[in-house]
């Protein structure tokens, strides 16, 4: 058989790329709902992070995605808030004690692609619980370590507005953040880049939510003041209800 | 006779420290052992496959798109792999992420496909395809044994070198910053080729 006759050739080619298309597309759709569903439990596990729940490594064993299925469903409210015109994801998780965590999805770019991640606020709108964050494909070793405890744990109990009230977010410091200072965390030793992109997605993306948190603060106040007021008229020996702040 | 076809990639005709063929993925995905191992398995089972695949077509190749037709059948598989551990090692995928994809252009690939399964029969093409993968892969965990160690002071993701050793810590260690970089794979290779060349004189250029 000549090989090299130029019909054999296209026909050859158009043979084997069909097949080759035919074998991906049932591949694909084989494993897509697993795929799917693998995304979907990396994405509840983050968020379960930055609350610093789902880490229960026995029954991360055992199951690792039922576990999670089952502490999201528990703990974790899908949520959104309308801030000038523009839907924002809020998730709102509620543990045992009745302590509310305002959880802030981030989205950014780091050096070699996107970098994502989660942080979660106390009640009070200020101060930093937890704060998880992944990455496509930042250095590893280097950039890549932002996903890394040590890195993330950093953020626990920083603020995001300062003693007067403006926002500052909080800054990822090059040479070695000051421990006590509530807006700085260490940078990443040769990840200088992916570093200031935390940075940058921290500030960009808190700052949609501001707006709306210092409504909520307000609203806050004024109904605590407004309690303490009625307290003071029927019973002038009660003490003021502790500062509760509520979103539905 | 298959038992030298699978024995001298490993060590005597190894395609990187000898052939000096995939050096690109072993830069890249050799920090720390776990994705190595992986980057390994997998392209052994690509080149395994690849090269059984077409040594089974070899005579039905038309010669002149005989480069694209290595091409789509080595792009597909390491697409299935791909898919594969998206599904089913997601973790994993993750951290090899575009190496995964790379695999494609590695080398050593297309150089067996070119060198030896377009002329021989699918069985020892099949053997020589996973040998040379392994010998591939052994140079890879060995590199990424010392870049883990040495790097991260850990193996596999288990610290190795107690934390209390640490400056930070008080203690007198610090990790060496040069083998999480990539210059380091290059020279530990370069290691490597200076220990073979002493051991196989006959590989030394007069």
């Amino acid at each position: 058989m000549n090989t090299n006759n130029n019909l054999y050739t296209i026909i050859y080619a158009t043979i084997m790329v069909v097949v080759v298309a035919v074998i991906l597309a049932f591949a694909s759709s084989l494993l897509k709902e697993r795929q799917q569903r693998n995304v979907e439990i990396e994405r509840k596990e983050m968020i379960l992070r930055s609350v610093q729940l789902g880490a229960d490594q026995a029954a991360r064993a055992n199951d690792k995605d039922s576990y999670i299925e089952a502490e999201y469903a528990k703990y974790i409210k899908d949520s959104s808030i309308n801030e000038q015109g523009r839907d924002l994801t809020l998730y709102i998780c509620t543990i045992e004690n009745g302590e509310r965590f305002y959880i802030i999805p981030l989205k950014g770019v780091g050096l070699w692609g996107p970098v994502w991640g989660y942080i979660s606020l106390k009640g009070d709108f200020n101060t930093v619980y937890g704060a998880t964050f992944d990455h496509k494909s930042e250095t590893p070793g280097l950039g890549a370590e932002i996903t890394t405890p040590a890195f993330y744990n950093q953020f626990e109990n920083k603020k995001i507005f300062d003693n007067s009230g403006n926002y500052v977010s909080v800054l990822v410091v090059k040479g070695g953040a000051d421990a006590s200072n509530p807006h700085e965390v260490d940078a990443i030793s040769g990840g200088t880049i992916t570093s200031k992109a935390v940075e940058e997605m921290l500030f960009k993306n808190i700052k949609d939510y501001t707006t709306f948190f210092a409504a909520k603060l307000k609203e806050a106040e004024e109904r605590a003041a407004q309690a303490a007021l009625q307290m003071q008229q029927s019973d002038s020996t009660a003490v003021t209800p502790a500062l509760q702040v509520n979103i539905q | 006779m298959y038992k030298k076809i699978f024995i001298e990639p490993l060590f005597k005709n190894n395609p990187v420290s000898v052939l000096v063929l995939g050096i690109c993925s072993a830069l890249a995905v050799t920090v720390k052992l776990e994705p190595a191992l992986v980057m390994a398995l997998s392209v052994t089972i690509v080149m395994g496959f690849s090269n059984a695949i077409i040594s089974s077509l070899r005579n039905t190749i038309p010669n002149r798109i005989r480069i694209i037709v290595q091409l789509v059948v080595v792009a597909m598989l390491v697409i299935l792999v791909d898919q594969v551990l998206k599904a089913f090692a997601y973790e994993v995928s993750k951290q090899l992420s575009v190496f995964v994809g790379l695999i494609i252009t590695n080398c050593i690939i297309m150089g067996r496909i070119e060198a030896f399964a377009l002329a021989n029969k699918p069985l020892p093409s099949l053997i020589d395809g996973i040998a040379n993968g392994l010998g591939y892969g052994i140079i890879l965990v060995a590199v990424a044994f010392f870049r883990e160690l040495f790097g991260s002071g850990s193996l596999m993701g288990y610290q190795l070198i107690p934390a209390s050793w640490y400056i930070k810590n008080g203690g007198f260690y610090e990790n060496n910053g040069l083998f999480i970089l990539p210059p380091m794979a290059l020279i530990l290779v370069g290691v490597f080729i200076w220990v073979q060349r002493s051991i196989q004189k006959e590989l030394i250029e007069k």
